[in-house]
């Protein structure tokens, strides 16, 4: 399998599309054969995966606005990394991690609503961002292909470790999904049949945080909440059990993937914005289509 | 060893029958005020009993302490024998139903997924449900009579049958005591009728110890063998004739009980 070096200087549409540039022969030759390809089908196909499942949870516990705040923090982290020129994925990690711990706290507490909390501390994290960026002069491309994602320059490493946490994510989710379960339908009672749920809480903020800034790679900062979201929101129009609805948001998260970078190969626009137009597509399909609403309409008329 | 000595407990010999929750000199303060005051009072085995108290009395407080859920500040509670450190791993005994399960209308679970999540801590973490676990779940729907409706989502049932699966969740466990915070609020009166009954059957055949929060003096009337009566502290403790004629439960809720009447207790010149 051929490497790709990573590209030293990159031009304006490579920086916003992420991808090595191509000459009009190598395109007709089919996308696959390309080694970024190839890694941006696999980090992408194991970044959907992971985040489809994770949205089920995220949109039955409305914690939609959790997965936005998180994200937009990571802007922070990714800032202090190449302020200190350190891999701005690793200090992302940490302070994602530290933001949603913060989430969890705060809002543990109850001393501050958990809307509130997340309000507060995505705002302080994103502008903490902007301070460090305009201090350091690093207002670059680089950052940018962290705002808005850069799948096609992704190398093995990095597949490595999207791998790593995607499959560490899985497996959590899948252990005790059970366990996730009620405490999303029932905290009350979860607590009081001696189930751990404080450290499930955690444990799932943590993957979460974790699982977000695999994210960036793939759509970027501003748009990872709709990986979040989308696709068990689609399945939830699906279907009228959580089975039911975690395969329909599987195939529709790991479908907008596979499409979207096609389409964004294509029309030679950004891959990640394409992925999220792709799966917001798919919803309002779903939304047309669903069995559910049909039936409760037709409850409702009798 | 640890579900033994629920059983040694249960299974012992001395005094008949035996006090399976003990409450003693129970105080509890939270953010800096008293929620409960100087608490005492005993479950015996299969008896019902009735909390009854004003808004913000304590009840619920109460039965978090007698699940574990809340630390005394003062005091001692044992349920089963146990303290609250070793019930922590006998919970399965117990059946808890929480005063109202909010939960959103559309959450895509189906009525054996809902009961079979009251399994989820007997189970335990990292391991699917076993054939017994299956078994369990369908026999404890069949006993609050929602056979048929396995598969229906939670959210599609009325009222009085979604308290009918949160009951069948409590119950779907080795379930000795069960716990109940005002299960009939919301419902109406045909609702609540069937659920009082239904309880009173499934108390009868599984020999049930039942603790119940109401404000409902009439359904306590009817089926509590004991009635203590909090607001903060301790106002009363007895048998329903008692309590519910009692001058000091007006005193307990300070306001005029004039549905008393009704549940034919406490009528004022002796008409029943």
């Amino acid at each position: 399998m051929a490497r790709l070096p990573r590209p030293v200087r990159r031009g304006r549409a490579e920086a916003v599309t992420g991808r090595p540039s191509t000459t009009g022969k190598e395109k007709e030759e089919g996308l696959l054969a390309y080694g970024f390809a190839q890694r941006a089908l696999l980090g992408g196909v194991m970044i959907a995966a992971v985040c489809s499942l994770l949205s089920f949870f995220v949109v039955v516990r409305r914690m939609a606005f959790v997965g936005m705040g998180i994200s937009h923090a990571a802007f922070g982290g990714v800032a202090l990394g190449l302020v200190l020129g350190l891999d701005p994925l690793i200090t992302a990690g940490g302070f994602c991690v530290l933001v949603a711990m913060g989430i969890g706290w705060l809002g543990e507490k109850g001393r501050v609503h958990e809307d509130t909390v997340i309000g507060i501390l995505f705002a302080a994290a994103m502008a903490l961002g902007v301070v460090l960026v305009r201090a350091a002069r690093a207002y670059n491309l680089d950052l940018m292909s962290y705002l808005f994602g850069s799948i096609l320059a992704l190398r093995w490493a990095d597949i490595l470790v999207m791998g790593l946490v995607a499959l560490l994510s899985l497996a959590f989710l899948a252990l005790f999904f059970k366990e996730l379960l009620f405490i999303a339908f029932d905290r009350e009672t979860a607590i009081a049949s001696g189930l751990p749920v404080r450290s499930v809480d955690y444990a799932f903020l943590i993957f979460l945080a974790l699982v977000v800034v695999i994210s960036i790679k793939l759509v970027g900062i501003i748009l990872v909440s709709a990986l979040l979201v989308i696709p068990a929101a689609t399945g939830m129009q699906l279907s009228r059990n959580f089975r039911g609805v975690l395969v329909a948001a599987e195939v529709a998260g790991i479908t907008s993937v596979a499409v979207g970078l096609y389409l964004s190969y294509l029309f030679d626009v950004a891959s990640g914005a394409c992925i999220v137009l792709v799966l917001f597509f798919l919803f309002l399909l779903s939304y047309a289509l669903s069995p559910r609403r049909q039936y409760m309409q037709r409850r409702l008329e009798g | 060893m640890k579900r033994c000595r629920v059983r040694e407990f249960l299974t012992a010999g001395g005094e008949e029958p035996r006090r399976v929750i003990q409450v003693r000199g129970l105080w509890v303060r939270r953010d800096g005020h008293t929620v409960l005051e100087d608490i005492t009072f005993d479950v015996r085995e299969g008896s019902f009993l009735g909390i009854i108290g004003p808004n913000g009395a304590g009840k619920t407080t109460l039965l978090r302490a007698i699940l574990g859920l809340v630390k005394p500040d003062r005091g001692e509670i044992r349920v089963l024998g146990l303290g609250p450190r070793e019930l922590k791993h006998e919970l399965h005994h117990i059946g808890y139903m929480p005063q109202q399960v909010l939960f959103d209308p559309r959450f895509p679970v189906s009525v054996y997924d809902v009961v079979m999540m009251g399994r989820a801590c007997c189970i335990g973490p990292l391991r699917l449900p076993s054939r017994a676990d299956r078994e369990a779940v369908l026999q404890s729907i069949a006993d609050v009579g929602l056979q048929g409706l396995e598969r229906k989502p939670i959210g599609e049932l009325s009222g009085g049958q979604q308290k009918r699966a949160f009951l069948a969740r409590a119950l779907c466990l080795e379930t000795s005591i069960l716990i109940l915070d005002e299960p009939t609020a919301g419902l109406d009166l045909d609702s609540q009728a069937r659920f009082m009954d239904l309880l009173a059957r499934l108390k009868e055949e599984k020999k049930l110890t039942v603790v119940f929060v109401s404000h409902d003096v009439n359904v306590l009337a009817r089926f509590a063998d004991e009635i203590v009566c909090i607001n903060r502290s301790m106002h009363l403790h007895g048998p329903p004739r008692e309590v519910l004629g009692s001058e000091r439960l007006r005193e307990a809720y300070r306001c005029e009980f004039d549905f008393l009447a009704g549940a034919g207790y406490g009528a004022p010149s002796g008409q029943v």
